[in-house]
Formats: structure tokens, C-alpha cells, sequence
């Protein structure tokens, strides 16, 4: 059986999405000639303070950052989700891979709109969120000169960098690409060579992927405080990314499923995906913890730095954050039944949806608009932007092969499943 | 009835019966011991009986018969502590967290990896104690009222942070080991034919009687513990990294310490269940329940932890580089190449670099291939704790102090004797108890064991075509 996205939610789809591009122009619109006019008061306030800085002209594009940001981990984290069931021979999910493998289908629009930040950032200079890209930070006879920063230049330069950047986007595609070519062949061949072979290009990715998360976390969000330096920092992005992920992904499921899709999918699927939130939330926690308490134990000055504005000028979204993150859903999915009903499941999800939203929020906007940040139309018109594409995508892939692999190895298994 | 794809390979190899998994799991308790078990206790003994030797000494005359100096105050005594406390986090992964994911195979090895993590933690807690000096005054430990007496713990510190967490992770893991063991040990009592024996395995089992009810109430509690447990598993090495990381020494300092350590933990907790599962299935012919397959699949957890903790080496070294920092910088290249540089490339050799081998199928389906990566990782990962903890302190803040840390007779004899008394505890353990949860394996005869999956097969084949 073969999904078809209803004319009613394309027509949202496409009314978000023209809202997004809408709000994405008008932001920057505003960001280049708006303060002029005395429309950004906040921006005022601060050059009558004196401060020469970014922050205003930032803002559209921190926007754009956190939301792409934040749709890239969830097409990502579907992809690593993916794999994981292949590596690990899963056999409870294979009726919902398809929904993981058309949600990782969204990741070319992210990456390219990454792409596009970070050429417009590194290479054409149009914004300022990588700091250290600033003009003769590295040159000890510039104003700019900045000794730590330069210390990092063999690392943090612009081709580098590019290459980098390049490198995630492109080979996180590549994989994506040939496990879903042979899922498709596989709809088709009378073995499962098919699935062996995924299974080995989902170990290659995991490899790449372990390294790459790590890296690209650190490139693209780390080095935006540039000073600043957390070991942890990648796996903590990555968690973030994770459980980002699986709770879109069982939305979309429970979605398919209110859509009469999906009836070899029951509550016992629901389960386990309400499982994954549950706990990778908690694990999300524990890396959140483990990194703030101890650097907040050791107290160094150059660590300290990063939780400083956000435990200050950031309070409120950072507290709202952990709640949403940790507290909800602990309280909302804890039991057995709350995790096979779709009603709990779905309002956890949506606190863990805001809360790391929030949370990739207060990792790009406090080093790159400071206290000039705010939820406004660039912020939320973008999301909505998002949100709208990623509907008319997600929806066409879905619509393009039969929403089960029939010829998937564990499917009876899956069909069975009983927990 | 769970079903089991085809794809997968079979758990219980042969044509067994329930009858056969109860007659071959009862056997080595109801038969006398194999020539070679007495050798490797003889051994094991011998080794105890050195290290009570070294106790008593070290009790007797003061810690100034170890090797430590005013530079190096902390080296082989919680490196071993780290060591023993590390190994016993396979036990409790494999029985909680591959329980809460429905993992089949956990079911041959979970009694004695289980067995395995208690006996290891107490080798750790015992590092602790005798590292107090005055063994007698242990239980200031704990938060002991004031009227007790003049001191009160400090709560500020996750040295006491670990003394709840090991004694919480000790208290759970035996609990749930001895839960899991009632059953089996009622089997063992129904089958005993000396009266002793049955009256000490009726005790042991509770009056088990299982009923329907008792085995609905078990499988709750099952599932419950499971539940406690699972954080446990990430609480316990946790803390112990906070030791070290909630500190401002180079090296020890960094915030990847506590998920590091953790899966640092898992991986020479498998090595050492490889090590351990290896000889016993030998030994006591299990090979027919802890096939090939268990081997392989603990290796490639052996691997994917050895590479995520491979991860952490280079993401440290990294951003020591990275931070500016110079004397995160000099921790590091002090590491790699200052005077304990042997040490810091043997942890690398042994953790990073060996388990990769078991990217070939023909080496993690190798027996002896296994229990030599197995033994390499954990002598790996006691390099990894000696090279944190050693070479961090051994150069400090003060170059007038620095200095170089060697054991004495007393440390090694201490060491060698824990794992003397840890192999006299898991060998008694091996000749009476149930080593493999039969209760429970029986659960899965029916869906995968290779005798059912033959019919499986069959029937997934006519299932197909209906649809």
C-alpha cells in the first residue's frame, strides 16, 4: 500500500512554507535596513551603549542556523537511526523503516541550506556567527588580534573549514543514498542480498558518523564561542540530535497510523518507540549534566565563560528547556501504559520538540546575537518554513515506495512483535 | 509466540529437549569437579592466600609500604579499584539493558556475567578500605550523626558520592542475581539426592513452588529491577570519573569523562565475561548454549565500546591542542611522550588498535583470537586508568616535585591477589550454582534453538506465499 499526502496538508505545507520564505526575507530585510528606522529597539539600545557588535545583523541568520540546524538533526538522526536498525539486525522494526528512511530523505534541504550558511559566513563574510572568521583575528599586528584564537587557526581556517563541511554533508548523503537504492532493489529481489549489503553500508556509515557528529558539532556550533572548549561537547549534540529524531519519527507514525496507513504497526511498536524517547531523553540529561556540573564543580574562568550569559541573560529558555527535556517527559511516558497510548505519547513529544529547539537555540544564539535574541518573525516564521517543507517532502517520499518493505528479512518478526 | 526470523542463527544448538538444558546446566554441580578446575583454584588460592599477605602487612605496618610518594599520592590502589569496579559493568548490562531490549542471547551468559560483576566489585570496595590505613575506622564513610563522634563526611566530595554508588550498584546487582537464581537453584533442589544438599538448595530457593503466579510475580520484579538498574549501569562508572574529572588537574578534568568511562567500563566488562565464558564452556561443555555466535556477538560490543572509547582518546588529545590551554597541552604530549610514554601506547595498542581486528568475521568467530583480544583489552584497560591517573600526578603544578611512581612488592602482591580472590570466588560459584539461567533459557527453546528453527523455516517459507 502506497501513501498519498492528503490535498489538505499539502495545501499546509505549502502555506508554511511560503510563511518561512516570507518571514526569512523579511528578516533580513530588516536585519540590513530596518534598524535605521528605528524598528529594532533592542539593537539601538545597544549602540547607544556603545557596543560595536554583530548581534543585529546576526539575528536573521543565527535564526536560519538554529532552524536548520535543528532540521538537519532530525533528518540526520533518522539516517543514524536507520543504520542502527540494520547494524543490529532489529527485527521489531522493520515495518517503520521506511518512515525513517523518507524522514532521512529530507536531509538534502538542511545540508544545503548549511552549505549555504557556512559559505556566506567563512568565504563571503555576509554574517558573523563563526567569530573567529573575523578579519585579522589571527594577525598579531591587526586590532583583531586575538592569541587563542590564533592558537586554533591550524584547525579553524576557511578552506579547512569548507573541506570540512563538505565532507560531512556529502558523505552523510552517500550513505543515505545506497541504503535507500538497495531498499528499493530489495522491493524487487527474491533474496535478502539486499539487506546484507545495508547492513554492511550501515556499519561504514556508523563508523563515519561517530567520528563525523562529533566533528561537525564542534565546527559548526562549538567554535561559535570560540574560546570556549568542552570535550563532551559532540556526543552531547549528538543525544540532542538523537532524540530529536525518534520523536519525530514516532510522531510521524502516529500520524500514518490516524491516516489509516501502517496496520501492520500496533501499540507494542508504539512502545518501544516510546521507549527510545524515554530514555534517550534521560540520556540527554546525563550529558547535560555531566557537562554543566562539572564545569560549574571546577569553576575554571575559561569554562565558565559558556554558562555564564546562559544561566544569566538565557535563564529563561534554559531553564524551560531542561524541564521540557528531562522533566516532562519523565513524568508524561514513564509507565507502561502511557507509552502504547498515542495521546501521551504525543504530548511528550511535543515538550521534547520545543525543548531541543530550545536547546539548539541556546547553543548558536548566546555567541552570536548575545542579549539581542528573541522569538521573533525570523525565529518562528523560519521554523514554520521548515516545518511546511518538511511536509511536502517527507510526504513525497513516503508517496514514492510502499510504505512496507515486504521483502525485508525480519518482517514476520516485526509483524509478531510482543512486548 | 515471539517468532524468529530466519536470517538469525540459532541460540541452543542441537537437537535439545527441556529435559537435556536442566540434566546439562545441573551437571556440573552434581558431578565432581574436572582435574583442570582443581588446577586453576590451586592456582587461584595460592594467589588469594599472597595478597591477604600483603593486606595483613600493609594494615599492620601503614600505606607507606606501598609505592606512593608525596608527588604520586594515589596510583596502583585506584587504579585497581577503577579496574575491578569497570569490569563489573558487563554483568549488569547485559542483564538489565539487554533485558529491557529483548535480547535473546543474553540468556546463556547472564548468570555468570552477573556472578562476575559482583565478585569484581568486591575486589574494588576492598581498595578503598585498605587504602584507609586504619581498616577498623571504615564506616566513617558513611553519614554517621554527629554525636557519633567528631567527624562527618563531606558530602561536597564524589569520593563519598562513590560510596553510595558502589554500595546501591552492589546492593541491586545481588539482589537481581539472586532473584534470577531462585528458580534454578529450586531446580537444583528437586533434583538433589543427598539430604544435605537439598536442605541447603531448598533454603537457597525460598520454597519455590512455581506456580503461575509466582512466575508472573518474577517476571515483574524481573522487569523492575531491570528498570533500577539500567541507570545504575551509566551512575556507577559515572561518579567514579567524577573522582577524578570534578578536579582542576590536567588530564583529569574534562567533561567526556563520565560517558567515557562508562563505556570504557562495558568494554573490559565484556573482555573479562569473554575471558571467563571462554574457559568455562569448556570446561564444563556448554558449547551447545554458549555457541559461536555468543562469542561473536560480545565481540563486536568489545569492539564498537573499544572504538567509542578510541573516540574519546582522540577527542581529549584533540582539544587539549584545541582548548589553548598550555598545560592541558602538556598533560598530553606528557602522556604520549614523556617517561610513562610505554604506558600511555600500551593503552592505546590494547584499546584502540586490537579490537579492530574483529572487523573480520573469521577473527571474532575465533576462540582463541577472543580470549587473547580479551585478555589484551583488560590489561589495555588497566594501562588506560594508570596512564589518567599516574601521569597527571606524577608532573604536577611544581616542577621541584615532579617524580616518577614505582610499585612495591605490596602493591603488585595486592593486585595479583585480588584477582586470585576473585577466580577462588567464581570458580566456587561455577561448581555450585546453575551457571546458566536455565529457567529462562528454556523460554526460548521453542523459537530459537536450531532443532524449532528447522520447522521455522518451513513455515515462514508457506507464510510468504499466502501473502
Amino acid at each position: 500500500m502506497n501513501f498519498t499526502l492528503s490535498p489538505r496538508l499539502k495545501n499546509i505545507g505549502i502555506v508554511l512554507l511560503v510563511v518561512g520564505i516570507i518571514s526569512l526575507m523579511y528578516s533580513f530585510f530588516m536585519a540590513d535596513y530596518g534598524h535605521h528606522a528605528g524598528h529594532d529597539s533592542t539593537h539601538e539600545a545597544v549602540h547607544a551603549a556603545g557596543h560595536e557588535d554583530h548581534s543585529a545583523h546576526n539575528r536573521p541568520w543565527a535564526a536560519l542556523m538554529v532552524n536548520t540546524f535543528f532540521f538537519l538533526a532530525i533528518a540526520l538522526g533518522s539516517l543514524f537511526f536507520l543504520a542502527i536498525q540494520y547494524a543490529a539486525q532489529a527485527g521489531w522494526s522493520a515495518g517503520i523503516k521506511r518512515v525513517m528512511e523518507s524522514i532521512a530523505g529530507f536531509l538534502p534541504i538542511p545540508a544545503a541550506v548549511m552549505f549555504i550558511i557556512v559559505i556566506a559566513g567563512v568565504v563571503l563574510h555576509k554574517h558573523h556567527i563563526w567569530h573567529w572568521t573575523a578579519e585579522g583575528i589571527s594577525d598579531p599586528n591587526h586590532p583583531n588580534y586575538d592569541a587563542i584564537i590564533a592558537g586554533k587557526t591550524a584547525y579553524l581556517n576557511t578552506p579547512f573549514f569548507l573541506i570540512r563541511t563538505t565532507v560531512y554533508l556529502i558523505g552523510w548523503y552517500m550513505f543515505f543514498y545506497f541504503l535507500k537504492k538497495n531498499s528499493i532493489i530489495g522491493e524487487s529481489s527474491g533474496n535478502w542480498e539486499w539487506w546484507k549489503k545495508n547492513w554492511r553500508i550501515s556499519a561504514g556509515f556508523l563508523v563515519f558518523f561517530a567520528i563525523t557528529s562529533s566533528t561537525s558539532a564542534w565546527d559548526w556550533i562549538m567554535s561559535i564561542d570560540t574560546h570556549w572548549f568542552s570535550t563532551l561537547f559532540g556526543w552531547y549534540v549528538f543525544a540532542t540530535m538523537f532524540v530529536t529524531a525518534v520523536t519525530v519519527l514516532t510522531l510521524v507514525v502516529l500520524y500514518l497510523k490516524a491516516e489509516n496507513y501502517l496496520e501492520w504497526v500496533n501499540e507494542n511498536h508504539l512502545h518501544d518507540l516510546g521507549k527510545f524517547m524515554f530514555a534517550f531523553s534521560i540520556f540527554w540529561t546525563y550529558l547535560w549534566f555531566s557537562q554543566y556540573m562539572l564545569i560549574w564543580y571546577s569553576n575554571i574562568p575559561e569554562e565558565v565563560t559558556y554558562f555564564m550569559p546562559r544561566y544569566t541573560i538565557y535563564k529563561l529558555p534554559f531553564l524551560t528547556m531542561l524541564a521540557l527535556n528531562f522533566v516532562f517527559p519523565i513524568l508524561v511516558i514513564m509507565s507502561r501504559t502511557a507509552k502504547r497510548i498515542g495521546g501521551f505519547i504525543v504530548i511528550a513529544g511535543v515538550s521534547i520538540l520545543v525543548g531541543h529547539w530550545l536547546d539548539v537555540f541556546n547553543m548558536i544564539m548566546p555567541g552570536t546575537v548575545g542579549e539581542n535574541y528573541g522569538f521573533g518573525i525570523a525565529e518562528i516564521g523560519i521554523f514554520l518554513g521548515y516545518v511546511g517543507a518538511f511536509i511536502l517532502v517527507v510526504g513525497r517520499n513516503l508517496a514514492k515506495a510502499p510504505l512496507l518493505m515486504k521483502n525485508h528479512p525480519m518482517l514476520i518478526e516485526s509483524k509478531h512483535h510482543h512486548i | 509466540m515471539h517468532y524468529e526470523s530466519s536470517i538469525r542463527e540459532p541460540l541452543i544448538i542441537g537437537d535439545k529437549t527441556y529435559h537435556d538444558i536442566t540434566v546439562e546446566v545441573a551437571r556440573p554441580v552434581e558431578t565432581s569437579a574436572p582435574r583442570s578446575w582443581w588446577i586453576v583454584f590451586s592456582i587461584s588460592l595460592f594467589a588469594f592466600l599472597w595478597g591477604v599477605g600483603c593486606i595483613l602487612y600493609t594494615i599492620g605496618t601503614g600505606i607507606g609500604v606501598w609505592g606512593l610518594n608525596k608527588t604520586v599520592g594515589w596510583a596502583w590502589d585506584i587504579t585497581n579499584f577503577v579496574w575491578w569496579v569497570g569490569i563489573g559493568h558487563a554483568g549488569t548490562l547485559i542483564s538489565a539493558v539487554l533485558l529491557l531490549f529483548r535480547q535473546k542471547w543474553r540468556m546463556s551468559i547472564n548468570r555468570s556475567a552477573e556472578a562476575m560483576t559482583i565478585f569484581s566489585v568486591i575486589q574494588a570496595a576492598l581498595f578503598p578500605g585498605i587504602h584507609m590505613g586504619r581498616i577498623w575506622l571504615a564506616y566513617f564513610v558513611f553519614p554517621i550523626p554527629n554525636q557519633f563522634g567528631p567527624l562527618w563526611v563531606n558530602f561536597n566530595s564524589p569520593l563519598l558520592w562513590d560510596v553510595f554508588a558502589i554500595s546501591t550498584y552492589f546492593t541491586v546487582s545481588l539482589v537481581f542475581w539472586y532473584t534470577g537464581l531462585i528458580p534454578d537453584f529450586a531446580m537444583l533442589r528437586d533434583r538433589a539426592v543427598r539430604p544435605v544438599q537439598k536442605h541447603i538448595y531448598s533454603i537457597l530457593s525460598f520454597g519455590w513452588g512455581g506456580t503461575a503466579k509466582s512466575w508472573q510475580r518474577f517476571e515483574e520484579v524481573s522487569l523492575v529491577l531491570a528498570g533500577l538498574a539500567t541507570p545504575l549501569v551509566l551512575s556507577v562508572h559515572t561518579i567514579v570519573s567524577m573522582d577524578f574529572a570534578t578536579s582542576v588537574i590536567p588530564g583529569w578534568h574534562t567533561t567526556i569523562f563520565p560517558p567515557y568511562f562508562v563505556a570504557g567500563a562495558i568494554f573490559s566488562g565484556f573482555a573479562m565475561v569473554q575471558t571467563l565464558l571462554i574457559i568455562m564452556r569448556k570446561m564444563f561443555k556448554m558449547e551447545h548454549y554458549i555457541t559461536i555466535q555468543h562469542i561473536e556477538l560480545m565481540n563486536i560490543i568489545i569492539m564498537v565500546t573499544g572504538s567509542i572509547v578510541g573516540i574519546a582518546y582522540i577527542t581529549e588529545l584533540f582539544i587539549a591542542w584545541y582548548s589553548g590551554v598550555e598545560y592541558e597541552q602538556y598533560a598530553f604530549l606528557n602522556r604520549a611522550t614523556g617517561p610513562y610514554w610505554w604506558a600511555y601506547w600500551s593503552m592505546m595498542t590494547c584499546n584502540v588498535i586490537s579490537p579492530q581486528v574483529m572487523w573480520f568475521k573469521k577473527v571474532r568467530t575465533s576462540l582463541i583470537a577472543s580470549f587473547v583480544i580479551s585478555i589484551i583489552v583488560n590489561i589495555g584497560m588497566w594501562f588506560e586508568r594508570f596512564v589518567i591517573i599516574v601521569t597527571s600526578l606524577h608532573r604536577d603544578y611544581l616542577p621541584s616535585s615532579w617524580t616518577m611512581f614505582s610499585p612495591t612488592f605490596v602493591d603488585i602482591g595486592i593486585f595479583i591477589g585480588t584477582i586470585g580472590f576473585f577466580f577462588v570466588l567464581f570458580l566456587l560459584y561455577a561448581r555450585t550454582f546453575p551457571v546458566i539461567a536455565q529457567a529462562e533459557l528454556k523460554t526460548i527453546l521453542k523459537s530459537s534453538s536450531e532443532k524449532y528453527k528447522k520447522l521455522h523455516t518451513k513455515y515462514e517459507h508457506s507464510h510468504s506465499d499466502a501473502h
